[in-house]
């Protein structure tokens, strides 16, 4: 059976819950799942909201593409990817992923394999709404999510 | 001359002061490093906005691709900086 590989690119919050039992419907024979949840920090009060900009096509190409290696690689049995657009505020979601295997440590990997190059592949843009009414920024790409991008090709 | 659409994002477009435009580009304008050197021959904005020309990444037709990669077939380019999505 072909591993369901679910990716949607949305302004509206997602539920997890929702989407475990989306993933696990009906089956049997699946061992493990594990999700990840990111969501938007308030940095000490310093943050209204993040404003995420998204390349509309390319977005959903894009993180389908990752699932789609991460489903090859570590044999997963599912893989769900949710991430949102537009304005986000302190304490909501952003993103969402779901691996589903027979045993703990490939959803594990592929959980972590997904996120690593949605980070550094997938085209979105952070902007920073600052509390103060100060001109927000858009936040740096950092070297350490390349870098841990780049730990899944040196293991290989 | 080949047309081709541009499309910016984030700081790339606040910069450039536009979202999308259509272009006709020189002969000479081979890959996507060439085309970056041509928009910066066309006014300060593009100037500002390429002026860290390695840190500009592209894509062609929404796929990711390197400066030395040719345009030829483009229908769609697209420039931006890093991605910091997650």
């Amino acid at each position: 059976m072909t591993a369901p590989i679910t990716v949607r690119v949305q302004r509206d919050d997602f539920d997890l819950a929702a989407e475990v039992a989306a993933l696990t419907c009906g089956r049997a024979d699946i061992g493990a799942i594990v999700s990840f949840s990111g969501l938007c920090r308030d940095e000490a009060g310093a943050l209204n909201a993040l404003e995420l900009e998204h390349y509309p096509g390319m977005a959903d190409a894009e993180i389908s593409r990752i699932c789609h290696e991460a489903v090859e690689r570590f044999g997963l049995q599912a893989a769900t990817a949710i991430h949102r657009f537009g304005r986000i505020e302190p304490g909501k979601n952003i993103v969402l992923v779901v691996t589903a295997s027979p045993h703990r440590q490939a959803a594990f990997d592929g959980a972590n394999f997904i996120m690593d190059f949605l980070k550094t592949a997938a085209p979105f843009w952070k902007k920073e709404h600052r509390a103060d009414g100060s001109a927000g920024e858009w936040v740096s790409a950092k070297d350490a999510d390349d870098a841990a991008r780049d730990r899944w090709t040196l293991e290989s | 001359m080949s047309t081709v659409n541009l499309i910016y994002f984030s700081w790339v477009r606040e910069r450039i002061g536009k979202g999308e435009e259509t272009l006709e580009l020189p002969a000479d304008v081979v890959t996507i490093g060439d085309l970056l050197a041509h928009l910066k021959t066309l006014g300060a904005e593009y100037e500002s906005a390429l002026e860290h020309q390695n840190v500009i990444r592209a894509a062609i037709n929404q796929e990711h691709v390197d400066h030395g990669d040719p345009i030829a077939g483009a229908r769609e380019i697209a420039l931006f900086p890093p991605m910091t999505g997650g």
